[in-house]
């Protein structure tokens, strides 16, 4: 499958790139890893008329600690994410969970702002970022917006991100030692999760549960009051209307989000 | 048109490319390359790994104009100039981790990037580390005993070589 034809400039700063999305608007599409956007253009979804590729932008690139926060830039690969020492030891959860993603060529590949760029449902990172409680920093022409999880996913594929802004960096807390666990689903190795669970610090994300990653709104609050692990994983499905597909119908996938829930919460890790 | 120069298998090389030229076209089409084939051609099989920089990658998904300025290594590339193959590649004929061929330079270039990254897998490793490669003929046990091998021969380690692998 060959996807249709494009013109393609290389960015040489983040400036470059704004400048490119501002003279293109809607007709360009950033290129970084190009793990989401390449099987999208070869299946003729995305036609985009130029590409930018920001890859070779140094300064999207890198994790460096920032206060209470880890800093991560855009282009930073799924496979240096989970190499990572720092994010290893800082945010144990976000290493884990990029990890999980896809197979080792697609990490090898693929970066953290295109995966939260892309706003799968499905995806491991998306989940994480919105069980972290993170953030993400939007570069426009008019300078940088700094937009939380909760805010940022509006749909399926879709999020707050305009045409003409650039999602430049990722912002997570530190917490070397806070209690987090990990879930994913999947029948098939390297496929997306059927269902999956983010759990870290009482919060609660689930996803392949809805239109965009979600919280487990009652779950986060049982916990709170004083319920057991048991009781709160009992209402991690409450007011969510998954999806269905020759995987799993509706009812499967609010059973995996209980017992998946209840494991995370429980520290595991798989 | 774009212009690219990179390095493929030791060669340098500059093409004009058209931008949405994928590297597997250019590797098979453009420079007659054909060890890396086309199997799914959506991100999932494998069978068109080929190293970049010395990591794997699918280069199905994987523009040209991305390559440029780097280096790529294909299951040719692998072969010394005497016609002497890899420690990866002898392990797979030694250990039959094939039966059709047609996954085999993938799983090699992908093994070739897993034991560059972890020179000393567990047969665990080995395993998840080649859940980007489809194997439709051998059940993936010879392919995970080659890779134990060449992991073996390369450290110069006898005794892993050979390591009985779980059926």
């Amino acid at each position: 499958m060959i996807p249709a034809s494009f013109d393609y400039e290389v960015a040489d700063s983040a400036a470059d790139a704004l400048a490119l999305l501002a003279e293109h608007g809607e007709d360009a599409k950033l290129l970084a890893g190009g793990h989401s956007l390449l099987p999208m253009m070869k299946v003729r979804l995305a036609q985009p008329a130029l590409l930018i590729d920001i890859a070779r932008v140094p300064e999207l690139s890198g994790i460096a600690i920032d206060g209470d926060e880890v800093v991560i830039g855009a282009t930073t690969r799924h496979a240096d994410l989970a190499a990572s020492d720092l994010l290893k030891a800082e945010v144990p959860i976000l290493a884990y969970a990029a990890a999980q993603v896809g197979d080792p060529q697609i990490r090898h590949r693929g970066t953290i702002g295109g995966s939260l760029a892309h706003a799968d449902p499905s995806a491991d990172l998306p989940v994480t970022l919105l069980a972290l409680g993170g953030s993400v920093e939007i570069t426009g022409l008019s300078g940088v917006r700094v937009v939380g999880a909760d805010d940022f996913f509006v749909g399926p594929f879709e999020s707050v991100l305009s045409p003409d802004e650039l999602l430049s960096a990722v912002r997570v807390p530190r917490g070397g030692s806070v209690p987090w666990g990990y879930q994913k689903f999947v029948r098939r190795a390297n496929d997306w999760a059927i269902v999956g669970v983010a759990a870290y610090d009482g919060r609660v994300a689930l996803a392949s549960m809805g239109g965009t990653p979600l919280r487990a709104s009652a779950t986060e609050e049982a916990l709170k009051s004083g319920a057991s692990i048991e009781e709160a994983a009992g209402l991690a499905a409450e007011g969510t209307s998954p999806g269905y597909d020759f995987h799993a119908d509706v009812d499967y996938r609010q059973h995996l989000a209980r017992v998946l829930t209840r494991r995370a919460l429980q520290g595991k890790a798989g | 048109m774009t212009e690219i120069k990179l390095t493929v298998n030791g060669v340098a090389r500059s093409d004009e490319v058209e931008p949405r030229l994928l590297l597997i076209h250019y590797l098979r089409e453009s420079l007659g390359l054909r060890a890396a084939n086309v199997g799914c051609d959506t991100t999932s099989c494998g069978a068109c790994t080929v190293l970049l920089d010395g990591e794997s990658v699918k280069s199905c998904t994987v523009l040209a104009v991305q390559a440029n300025g780097r280096s790529v290594t294909t299951a040719e590339g692998l072969v010394a100039e005497d016609g002497t193959m890899s420690a990866v590649q002898q392990a797979f004929r030694e250990n039959h981790g094939l039966q059709c061929g047609f996954c085999t330079p993938g799983m090699v270039m992908a093994s070739t990037s897993l034991l560059a990254e972890n020179p000393h897998p567990t047969e665990q490793e080995v395993r998840e580390g080649l859940e980007g490669n489809f194997c439709r003929c051998t059940g993936y046990h010879n392919i995970v005993r080659a890779v134990l091998a060449a992991a073996g021969k390369l450290s110069g380690d006898s005794a892993t070589a050979g390591t009985e692998v779980t059926a």
